[in-house]
């Protein structure tokens, strides 16, 4: 019969490469800070830290206005966008996430500008908790995203990725407002960071454990490196925020260490995605080892 | 009604067609390429590169956003055959598989990709905005963004021929029948027969590809009969739609961000007690 080793046409990819840019990436960053942004923001409005609230608020709304701006860039057709809300679908985690996105933007943009100018206020509540609410799932669908593809290191990872979006959103978010905000009042800030950051370093490592061969492009290549620079970022800034947070030069830093680490991650799961797309082995090899060929 | 793994009449009424598709035969195909210029010259595919690959005799390279047919062209020693003194030609006609359970249709965020009354998948052009999710969501790397138009292209099974009553431009351009169109009942039921009749000729290497409604896409409408491991000929062994896990992702989507809600409470609560 046949050859017994996997074999492939000229060594050429099975899949097509990812055609996502660079925006894509920056977006999974900037939605998931404003996703764990809009969550702080309306966490620490109810727990009394209104200072730490206030300064949040304008954080997620920030990113949350360049997150459009983005996905539009990387379409094909960017005058199409619109297009993106013609349907609900929920087999499509883009359709869903074009939805989260929608109504999550326009909860923090009423929360945040009913928190600075003190108007409406009764609606205050209402528009915090429905950008915290769709604010949360801003953080992971992103995962979801990626991980409902045909590409190996996405799609075998799909049970962990979204745990190691949402801990590195909540990364950033704290970074962002142990920068933002007075020492005295940020304290819940930098538990978030230095806790985030720990729990971001865990997953990404477990993620990587779990892929096996799979995981082959976070240990050589673009995606490598980037994932070096997100943990070294992430680890430095996670042991700033936690040791000499009260600083204000240090909250700055780490909480800079943070947001880049988080931001390195994003990258550094898109290069690996491109980096498994390219390798024909790596989609035959566990197909063949599924189908009991020799 | 035919393929009852599509419910076509529920989602048609009167409209609906029987389920089509092709059965290519790789073992009658002889390499001529009529299939890749017809399908060009019917659907006006544009042009995307005239390179010399080095590969056999395949300058076409692999399906894409503008190859919508794709020969390959396989030179293998015989499996009994030592040394360089035997060759075996392996030629195969690749094609969109107008997957049963298609991932790329499914994750269309606009409805651009859909399912027409011939149970087959196309791409309305006016609707793509470019998005790139059906690109990296097939599991046979066949659709592909346009990089100089911006949207995703495909074989469209010849929408516009099938409305108007004709067969597909490749399948009517093959000489050998290697490329054959029909209900997808007809056809499953010839490969079976051929695959049986090749097997009693001693070609026992014969295998069929993507016939099966029990495989990971559900079964394909375009299916293969194949003369080596699929993978030879650039094709995954065993494709599964990617959708298939969605609900477990999803899961773990809502997990997390419950866990994070959670890490939030915990991080703006723990100094209280401190106070």
């Amino acid at each position: 019969m046949s050859t017994a080793a996997p074999d492939s046409y000229y060594g050429r990819p099975i899949l097509k490469a990812p055609v996502w840019t660079w925006e894509v990436p920056a977006y999974f960053f900037t939605g998931g800070l404003a996703g764990a942004s809009a969550g702080l923001a309306f966490a620490a409005e109810r727990a009394g830290h209104e200072v730490l609230a206030r300064r949040t608020w304008p954080v997620a709304l920030g990113a949350l206005s360049a997150s459009p701006a983005l996905l539009v860039s990387d379409l094909g057709r960017p005058e199409r966008f619109l297009y993106m809300l013609r349907l609900v679908k929920p087999t499509s985690p883009m359709s869903v996430g074009s939805w989260v996105l929608t109504v999550g933007g326009l909860a923090t943009a009423a929360a945040t500008l009913i928190d600075r100018t003190g108007r409406l206020p009764r609606f205050g509540p209402v528009a915090g908790g429905a950008a915290a609410l769709f604010g949360l799932p801003l953080t992971t669908y992103t995962a979801v995203l990626v991980a409902n593809t045909a590409v190996p290191a996405w799609h075998e990872a799909r049970r962990i990725l979204p745990f190691a979006f949402a801990a590195s959103a909540a990364a950033s978010a704290g970074g962002a407002a142990a920068i933002v905000t007075p020492a005295g009042d940020a304290a819940p800030a930098r538990r978030l960071g230095v806790a985030a950051g720990v729990a971001e370093l865990a997953a990404t490592e477990a993620m990587v454990r779990g892929l096996g061969s799979l995981g082959a492009p976070y240990r050589e290549g673009p995606a490598a490196r980037l994932a070096w620079a997100s943990r070294a970022s992430t680890a430095g800034g996670a042991a700033l925020l936690g040791l000499a947070g009260r600083r204000r030069a240090a909250a700055a830093a780490g909480g800079a260490l943070l947001l880049a680490g988080s931001l390195a991650l994003r990258f550094s799961v898109m290069a690996a995605g491109r980096q498994s797309a390219a390798d024909p082995a790596a989609v035959v090899e566990p197909q063949r080892a599924r189908t009991g060929a020799p | 009604m035919s393929a009852p793994e599509l419910p076509l009449t529920r989602w048609y009424g009167e409209e609906a067609h029987a389920r089509v598709g092709f059965f290519t035969d790789t073992s009658i195909c002889i390499g001529c390429k009529a299939c890749e210029v017809a399908c060009k010259t019917w659907n006006d595919v544009p042009e995307d590169g005239l390179d010399f690959t080095g590969e056999s005799y395949d300058n076409t390279g692999e399906l894409g956003a503008s190859t919508w047919r794709h020969v390959a062209f396989v030179e293998r020693p015989p499996a009994d055959v030592e040394g360089p003194e035997g060759m075996r030609w392996l030629m195969s006609s690749d094609v969109c598989k107008h997957c049963t359970s298609a991932a790329c249709l499914e994750v269309c965020p606009t409805g651009a990709l859909f399912r027409t009354e011939f149970g087959t998948v196309v791409v309305q052009p006016d609707v793509c905005n470019g998005c790139g999710y059906c690109v990296s969501a097939c599991p046979f790397g066949v659709i592909d963004r346009r990089q100089e138009d911006g949207r995703a292209f495909k074989c469209t099974l010849c929408y516009d021929r099938l409305k108007g009553g004709l067969e597909p431009a490749c399948a009517a351009a093959c000489p050998t029948d290697s490329i054959q169109f029909g209900a997808l009942d007809d056809l499953r039921e010839r490969a079976q027969a051929r695959v049986e009749t090749l097997h009693a000729e001693g070609v026992t290497e014969a295998r069929l590809y993507g016939e099966d409604p029990g495989d990971g896409i559900a079964g394909a409408g375009a299916f293969f009969l194949l003369l080596d491991a699929p993978e030879v000929y650039g094709l995954p062994p065993d494709p599964v739609s990617t959708t298939r896990h969605l609900g477990e992702e999803w899961a773990a989507a809502g997990a997390a961000a419950l866990t994070l809600a959670a890490g939030l409470a915990a991080a703006v609560l723990a100094g209280r007690r401190g106070r």
